[in-house]
């Protein structure tokens, strides 16, 4: 009787350490491609930064997207890892649950953890954004919120009707033109209102939009950042040539945009005798066909001077926002 | 009769509805007012006649107020929809005779975008609608930065037009002027005057019906 040899065990495999491998992975993969989306991508997102309204727009989706794309990763390499390292192999056993299926008051720890500082942190994110920043282009109502702190802004007045914008210049004799010129590097206050129905003044690459409505002085803030130009668009349905109300404006130089506001000035000076007294907002006649073109005269010009809106000369530099 | 026979005629008369009904929607869909064809005209300048009159006077709505155009046979034509040649001048004859109210907007009160623009044969750029009859309605193009305001008519005319087409007789205002038609392309032009009256701001009604205050320039 011959005596068999017994066989050793075999010593399981040692198990590598996930965990950490999975970290490594999304560590290095998140740190290359934060930067590269903040530094390549983010200059291009919209709305642009051509005013510091967008500017502003395009500052917190970036910040945004900073914060998203390692919350992404980590699904996604976690997905991925677990496909490829603990797939079905012949040969192999299915796997079992392990003591972690059982619950793993760490890992839950963590991601109640991260997930509240993450979530607590994008809301402190967005208050901070909305208090400060100097203004809003969003439209703030008659009465803005947050002050604007530039003591001679350009006014432009926003009027829209069915199915126009047209802009009217305070503080540049009051003409009133089909043409929207802003100068470059200036703090611009717009003054949205409306003859008939609720439109919406919507400048996108400026990053203001502001709804548009009768008997009401909707006021919206930027700071032109960059010669070009920008498209408006109304945002509000307004009937059958809503989607034909649109037009191009242009940030100019401060040289350019003078030049364009003395000679519109000067071009326009009869038509502007006839145009009603300034105001902030215009009573229109409801009852249709009869016209009319009322100044609100109880919400007076004063305004105006509140913004600073005399006459401003922009070679000597003095609209500084 | 059978259960297969009635099952049929059922079936039969179930699609014959359906068509009716898509049929009819199609039609509703797809309704337009005609095109005057003025790209069959040799030569420049292609000539324009048009009119607006307060109320058209008969159809389904006879109270609104219309713009009308001459076909190039001399045929009044109720429509807003006009072919045009690209890169042409197209001199404009037009007829108005609706009265007229202040501007809702007196920056309408501005001619741009014409050459030549004469009223009652006077040259004129500017109207003041707080002055004389005020302005019934516009002809105005925004993609060719045209806008004519066009004056009312007296209010208290005897002779003034109750129906279209109105004539000559007619008490009127006749507005002339001249425009390049540009690349081609569809302009879509309007009154920008509120002048549907009985609808909230004016703005309801023939104003935003295709055939009455807006319409194409279809310029090829």
């Amino acid at each position: 009787m011959t005596s068999v040899d017994p066989v050793p065990p075999v010593a399981p495999a040692r198990e590598p350490h996930h965990f950490w491998r999975l970290f490594a992975i999304w560590g290095v993969l998140s740190a290359a491609a934060d930067p590269l989306f903040y530094f390549l991508v983010g200059p291009h997102l919209p709305p642009g930064d051509m005013g510091s309204a967008g500017a502003g727009d395009q500052f917190d989706s970036n910040v945004l997207f900073v914060i998203a794309i390692p919350v992404v990763f980590a699904i996604v390499i976690y997905l991925l890892y677990a496909v490829i390292v603990w797939r079905s192999r012949p040969g192999v056993p299915e796997p079992v649950a392990g003591p972690s299926s059982h619950g793993n008051i760490a890992i839950q720890f963590a991601w109640i953890g991260i997930t509240t500082v993450i979530v607590m942190g994008l809301f402190l994110f967005g208050t901070i954004e909305l208090v400060t920043g100097g203004g809003s282009g969003g439209g703030e109502g008659s009465v803005a919120i947050w002050t604007l702190k530039s003591p001679s802004p350009l006014v432009v007045q926003v009027i829209a009707q069915q199915w126009k914008f047209s802009y009217r210049y305070p503080s540049l004799g009051g003409f009133e033109t089909d043409a929207l010129m802003l100068p470059d590097d200036t703090t611009v206050v717009f003054h949205v209102t409306s003859l008939d129905v609720i439109h919406d003044f919507w400048a996108y690459q400026l990053g203001v939009k502001a709804d548009a409505s009768p008997d009401y002085d909707n006021i919206a803030y930027t700071r032109t950042q960059q010669t070009g130009s920008f498209s408006v668009r109304c945002d509000e349905l307004c009937g059958v040539w809503h989607g034909a109300m649109f037009d191009t404006g242009y940030v100019v130089s401060k040289t350019a945009f003078q030049t364009w506001a003395t000679t519109t000035e000067a071009k326009l000076a009869s038509a502007t005798k006839l145009l009603p007294q300034f105001s902030w907002t215009y009573t229109p006649d409801a009852n249709g066909a009869d016209g009319g073109y009322y100044p609100d005269s109880q919400d007076g010009y004063s305004k105006v001077e509140v913004y600073g809106a005399q006459p401003v000369n922009l070679k000597s530099g003095e609209n500084k926002g | 009769m059978n259960r297969p026979k009635r099952i049929a005629i059922i079936s039969a008369i179930f699609c014959i509805a359906v068509g009716l009904i898509v049929f009819a929607a199609m039609a509703f869909i797809r309704s337009s007012p005609p095109s005057v064809d003025f790209t069959a005209q040799s030569g420049e300048p292609v000539d324009l006649t048009i009119q607006t009159v307060g109320t058209f006077g008969s159809g389904v709505h006879s109270t609104w107020v219309s713009y009308l155009v001459k076909s190039p046979s001399g045929k009044w034509v109720h429509t807003t929809l006009w072919k045009l040649p690209s890169n042409t001048t197209v001199d404009v004859t037009l007829l108005q005779y609706d009265s007229g109210s202040p501007l809702r907007n007196q920056e309408l009160g501005s001619v741009t975008g014409v050459q030549n623009p004469t009223m009652n044969g006077a040259p004129f750029t500017l109207v003041n609608s707080y002055a004389g009859n005020g302005v019934a309605h516009t002809f105005s193009v925004p993609e060719l930065n045209i806008n004519v305001p066009l004056p009312g008519i007296n209010p208290n005319a005897k002779n003034a037009c109750g129906a279209a087409p109105c004539t000559l007789a007619d008490a009127h205002n006749t507005v002339k002027f001249s425009f390049n038609t540009g690349a081609a392309g569809m302009y879509r032009w309007q009154c920008f005057i509120p002048c549907g009256l009985g609808f909230l701001y004016g703005n309801g009604g023939p104003m935003q019906t295709i055939g009455y205050m807006d319409g194409f320039l279809e310029v090829s």
